[in-house]
């Protein structure tokens, strides 16, 4: 089955295949996290028992995100070095510091008071552990900051020479952290997984409204969601305009391969809606189109000409079928987010918020599609820099470990099937959960011991809910 | 250059990676000794005395790893390749005995399941780990700046051995710290575990002391050479010393004694290895100053390195204060 494949495009579908499931759970963590300092926060300040039954439900969750972030993110760090050796043996010396860096300022501080925040409520006290839960939230956005850093120098290479053995050689690390990318990438990346929490919260919260269950922490959930979901959205669909402007000034043939531009456009090209990239015949069949404006959005001007890939050798196309398509669906989820977020105003301003069963059936609907965004805007990113690991400077075909095929292949295999076991666990886990809240609502808050010199009722709820979860 | 980087570097790649072999030792520890104790409860219990805190002690294999990459790039670049099996096992394992973490507790049917996930990981984990120890001891051919063996070499009678050794040391770590964490019927038993363990840990050292030397004349050298042979003569002798107070520990019921005998011998043996291969980092075939990545790559995080390495330690060690004493079984958040 293998003999057609070589060790190179075995290491490639492998690395597309862990990174796709590793980069759900950040996505989700990074906006989690941030949803559990505010609702902590919020009990802390308001004394709203909502509040603190809503961490409670939404820790949970965290953790088993969390722990099968860990995991995933474990194979990633060596998968540099068994697949991807000669990549790592001369952009190591530029991305190294930065997944060192990494490590350093995040992984420890979120491992370090993971425990704390999941298990030592009743030990450090409420003042503390919000500092646990801050430092947890705080962890994972410096974490996004270090690896957007790595992924975008890697996109967009800056302060850096090649000494001669062929490596990577920083000369200016201000240049390589902040490389031109950088910034687009980072804020891009941060908001879409604040988006996709969010519209993973209301989509639960909203499931628990058609329900018709604990009515109060449904509410809450929902609203504060779709607040998210109206504020992000817009401010997401500008920031993704802007770092598409940036790409075309600095990666322009993968701006050609997401537009569907196989030709030049010298006075003016259309905006290609839809239609099937053909590369074997250089165009777009059945394109839907509409004339000048991909020059108006690009360059703001109706007539400026637009370079296609006809204007680069064909080896260094990337394959463009998939770049074109996997932004379209990036680009369509979010109108959908935007839509999503406009109609919650609308319902919001008529008072209908916590009614309205189609926003609600909708909202459920699009509780899994940031997922889906954030997995076809990196294929987007990451494809659309092929064939270069290092954009420009270095062939994906020339950064493969000197690895024999059948142990890529054997190993591809194995991660496949134990991805597919251990993360759909985790996802029945993590759904079941999602939907249990109304059967499980938490009665020690009004009837628990009450919160004395200190002391909150968490004690006796972590143990209570524990004994309930394995009565179930 | 006033300060020679790559050594600087080469100890604190050393250190995280003892650091990793200590701390995460006694967690997959636990996981080994699981399969012995059969009570739902014991089990709860030897969960969550690590349940806090290996996430933390996992995070430093991946500073071994991501900072090998950063400052040895090279060695990096060729140990990986090398032991791809024996990684890839390894990360398998990782990942089962990781997230049994949580999912053992979100299900009753299926809880058998995550159990053996827990305990089954932990040993492919610890063995692989030890595998790939033998097979970097007996060493890696380096041509052209890459690996050039076949994908199988690591297998050998010399690597397979050192993968029981540490899953034996392990059991021992973890058996200490339960000692040290647990009580009653629990600890009691954990106490019989840990004088097992350390009887195979103690014979597991003597043999690797006797079959290393042999393996590579640069070893031989080493060992038998001034002035690294005053180390091959005073270790026996302290490793003697830590396991009488392993011994003394588990009978005069001092339950945090036997955990330190146990670290003690834990890095006896890894600056046995040390010493074993300094300068190289890639034995036989790159010395340290060879692998090292550019000075402005080797200073840049160096910076960071000597100031968030110490809050490391500090907040670590916080959080293993705030869970101090033994296991309170009523205790843990599921």
């Amino acid at each position: 089955m293998f003999e057609s494949l070589d060790a190179t495009l075995l290491a490639r579908f492998q690395f597309a295949f862990t990174v796709s499931f590793h980069i759900v759970f950040p996505a989700f963590s990074i906006g989690l996290a941030s949803y559990l300092a505010v609702l902590e926060g919020l009990w802390l300040w308001t004394k709203d028992e909502v509040y603190f039954s809503l961490f409670n439900f939404w820790k949970t969750i965290f953790a088993l995100a969390f722990g099968m972030g860990v995991v995933s993110g474990i194979v990633m760090s060596y998968q540099f070095g068994t697949n991807w050796s000669v990549f790592s043996d001369k952009a190591g010396p530029v991305i190294g510091p930065l997944m060192g860096y990494e490590v350093l300022t995040a992984f420890f501080l979120e491992a370090g008071f993971l425990g704390v925040m999941l298990f030592g409520l009743n030990r450090v006290g409420p003042k503390l552990h919000f500092f646990a839960t801050l430092m947890v939230a705080v962890g994972t956005l410096i974490s996004a900051t270090w690896i957007l850093a790595a992924n975008s120098w890697m996109q967009t290479p800056a302060g850096f020479a090649i000494n001669d053995v062929g490596q990577f050689v920083p000369v200016d690390w201000w240049a390589v952290i902040f490389n031109p990318s950088f910034p687009y990438r980072l804020v891009h990346m941060v908001l879409a997984a604040y988006l996709t929490t969010a519209f993973v919260v209301g989509g639960v919260g909203a499931y628990h409204l058609l329900r018709g269950d604990a009515p109060k922490r449904a509410r809450k959930m929902f609203s504060m969601a779709m607040w998210m979901a109206a504020i992000v959205a817009p401010i997401q669909i500008f920031a993704g305009d802007m770092h598409g402007l940036n790409t075309l000034e600095y990666q322009p043939v993968k701006v050609m391969a997401m537009e569907g531009h196989y030709q030049s456009h010298p006075d003016g090209a259309p905006l290609i809606l839809f239609g099937i990239p053909n590369s074997a015949e250089q165009r777009v069949d059945y394109a839907i189109e509409i004339p000048k404006l991909s020059s108006l959005i690009l360059k703001h001007d109706l007539n400026a000409p637009l370079a296609g890939l006809d204007s680069v050798p064909k080896e260094l196309h990337p394959p463009v079928g998939i770049v074109f398509w996997s932004f379209r669906i990036m680009v369509a989820i979010g109108f959908a987010m935007l839509s999503i977020g406009l109609w919650s105003l609308w319902c919001r301003w008529r008072g209908t918020l916590s009614e309205n069963r189609w926003l609600h059936r909708a909202a459920v609907l699009m509780g899994p599609a940031g997922f889906v965004a954030v997995l076809a805007g990196w294929v987007t990113t990451e494809v659309g820099r092929q064939p270069y690991t290092v954009y420009g400077h270095l062939l994906t075909a020339n950064s493969v470990a000197p690895i024999d095929a059948p142990a890529v292949a054997t190993s591809l295999i194995a991660f496949i099937i134990v991805y597919f076991f251990v993360f759909g666990a985790g996802t029945f886990y993590i759904l079941r959960l999602m939907g249990r809240l109304p059967r499980d609502p938490m009665p020690d808050l009004q009837d628990g011991p009450l919160r004395t010199a200190g002391i909150t009722p968490a004690a006796a709820l972590a143990s209570k809910s524990g004994s309930h979860h394995h009565g179930v | 250059m006033a300060f020679d980087l790559p050594f600087i570097w080469a100890a604190i790649i050393a250190f995280a990676v003892l650091a990793y072999v200590i701390l995460d030792g006694f967690d997959l520890g636990v996981g080994i000794l699981f399969p012995f104790f059969k009570e739902k409860h014991d089990r709860d219990v030897m969960m969550n005395s690590v349940a806090p805190v290996w996430d933390g002690n996992e995070t430093w294999l991946v500073l071994g790893g991501g900072g090998l990459m950063a400052v040895f790039p090279l060695a990096y670049a060729t140990i990986l390749p090398a032991l791809y099996m024996p990684l890839i096992l390894m990360l398998l394992g990782l990942i089962f005995r990781g997230v049994a973490f949580e999912y053992r507790w979100r299900t009753r049917r299926g809880e058998f399941l995550w159990d053996i996930a827990f305990a089954g990981g932990s040993m492919v984990a610890a063995f692989s780990q030890g595998v790939a120890l033998g097979a970097l001891v007996q060493g890696i051919p380096v041509e052209n700046r890459a690996y050039v063996g076949g994908w199988w070499d690591w297998l050998t009678p010399f690597s397979i051995a050192t993968g029981f050794a540490l899953l034996v040391g392990y059991a021992l770590l973890g058996a200490t710290w339960l000692v040290m964490k647990t009580s009653g019927d629990l600890a009691a038993r954990a106490r019989g575990y840990a004088l097992k363990a350390g009887i195979g840990t103690l014979a597991a050292m003597g043999i690797f002391s006797l079959w290393t030397p042999f393996m590579e004349p640069l070893y031989f050298d080493r060992w038998f050479g001034w002035p690294t042979v005053a180390f091959s003569v005073l270790v026996p002798l302290l490793v003697l010393g830590c396991f009488a107070l392993l011994i003394q520990g588990l009978r005069t019921e001092h339950d945090s004694r036997p955990f330190i005998a146990a670290l003690g011998l834990f890095v006896l043996g890894f600056a046995g290895i040390g010493i074993s291969f300094y300068p190289y980092i890639v034995p036989a075939s790159l010395t340290i100053w060879e692998a090292a990545a550019p000075e402005e790559s080797l200073s840049f995080l160096l910076v960071g390195a000597l100031v968030l390495v110490p809050m490391i330690l500090g907040y670590t060690a916080y959080a293993y204060w705030v869970f101090r004493g033994k296991v309170d079984p009523e205790e843990g958040y599921h």
